[in-house]
């Protein structure tokens, strides 16, 4: 991702990408102030991401010009390697986690969201700090007719090895007849 | 100059009137012998003060309920053509030729179609449609106050998509530089 860089006082540099982690920070802040249990701040996380996943996947789809994926395992990897270091420049590693071939495992090694942000204080320990995430790739997925459940299987703030995402595909929606939501 | 009504997502090609640039004596689009706003072409031409003049051309345009007639109606035929064709997984109708016009159509893969009327030599629609895609995605899809499948009504859509149509146009029947 293009990082635009400026001069910030006293010489420190500051770049788009600080910003975008900082503004990250900030919502989810607010979003604790705003509901006591950690379950309503994910739930709200995730919904977020869904509204900017549903309309994320068509900028996906015209910058990057990708073709229609033909198998999970192919979507999967679409996500890791193309959407993932298109946006957040980091590049998780994939592995199917089911003999059936629909559910994915994704290895954040590295996660600009949390730069600044070392470990949960103990009273959000239930909190799912990039639950968003959860929600953008949900919402993408949709609009071209799979449906799927995003969930933080591990995370590295919560005192996990690894921070890992779970990608279920649920039974294909019917192609044409698919209505989309908003 | 093209002279673009807001809520217009495809433009054929217009008749337009005007000296050169900048110039608000601009008459803009004229249906027949007078403008939307009842100007009279003749008497523009007739005023030596309007010269030079920039003419140019084009079909009648759609009107909004046109539009949505010609979606719907392409929409369906869309649909069968997909079912009908003998190829699995068919893209669908991408390209309709007439006489008088072609009509060309992509869908993404989230299921949108964007319809593009063109002249029959028109060379760099495939390029255009991709490059209404972005416009689409950048201007419609990034305005936090626009919903999903509503009708368009975003400043800077309409903007840049102006400008993509201008190249395209001015590309002429063998594509962009020629």
């Amino acid at each position: 991702a293009m990082e635009v860089i400026w001069q910030g006082r006293e010489g420190r540099k500051l770049s788009s990408r600080e910003l975008f982690v900082l503004t990250y920070g900030a919502l989810v802040a607010q979003l604790c102030k705003d509901y006591e249990k950690d379950e309503d701040v994910n739930t709200c996380l995730d919904r977020m991401g869904y509204g900017i996943g549903i309309r994320l996947i068509d900028d996906f789809l015209a910058r990057s010009a990708v073709k229609k994926c033909r198998s999970y395992s192919e979507t999967a990897d679409m996500i890791a390697q193309v959407a993932f270091k298109m946006y957040l420049g980091v590049t998780p590693s994939v592995s199917c986690s089911s003999a059936a071939g629909n559910e994915f495992s994704l290895i954040l090694d590295k996660n600009p969201l949390v730069d600044f942000v070392e470990e949960l204080p103990a009273e959000r320990a239930s909190l799912c700090y990039c639950n968003l995430l959860c929600g953008v790739i949900r919402g993408a997925l949709e609009m071209v007719h799979l449906a799927a459940e995003v969930t933080f299987l591990q995370d590295r703030l919560k005192g996990d090895a690894v921070t890992e995402i779970g990608i279920t595909f649920l039974r294909k929606a019917e192609d044409r007849k698919h209505k989309r939501n908003k | 100059m093209c002279n673009l009504l807001p809520d217009e997502e495809t433009a054929p090609l217009t008749t337009v009137l005007h000296p050169p640039e900048p110039d608000p004596r601009s008459l803009g689009l004229v249906n027949g012998r007078f403008t939307a706003d009842g100007k009279d072409v003749l008497e523009f031409l007739g005023n030596p003060a309007n010269y030079p003049v920039s003419i140019r051309f084009g079909r009648h345009r759609l009107s909004s309920n046109e539009k949505l007639m010609l979606a719907s109606m392409f929409h369906s035929l869309f649909a069968i053509g997909s079912q009908l064709s003998p190829e699995v997984g068919s893209s669908g109708i991408e390209m309709l030729e007439t006489d008088t016009f072609k009509l060309h159509c992509f869908q993404t893969l989230t299921g949108i179609k964007f319809v593009v009327l063109a002249d029959p030599r028109q060379a760099g629609i495939d390029s255009l449609l991709r490059k209404i895609y972005e416009i689409y995605s950048d201007f419609a899809l990034k305005n936090p106050f626009y919903s999903l499948e509503m009708p368009i009504r975003c400043e800077l859509f309409d903007q840049n998509l102006k400008l993509a149509l201008e190249v395209a146009e001015k590309a002429g029947p063998f594509g962009p530089g020629s």
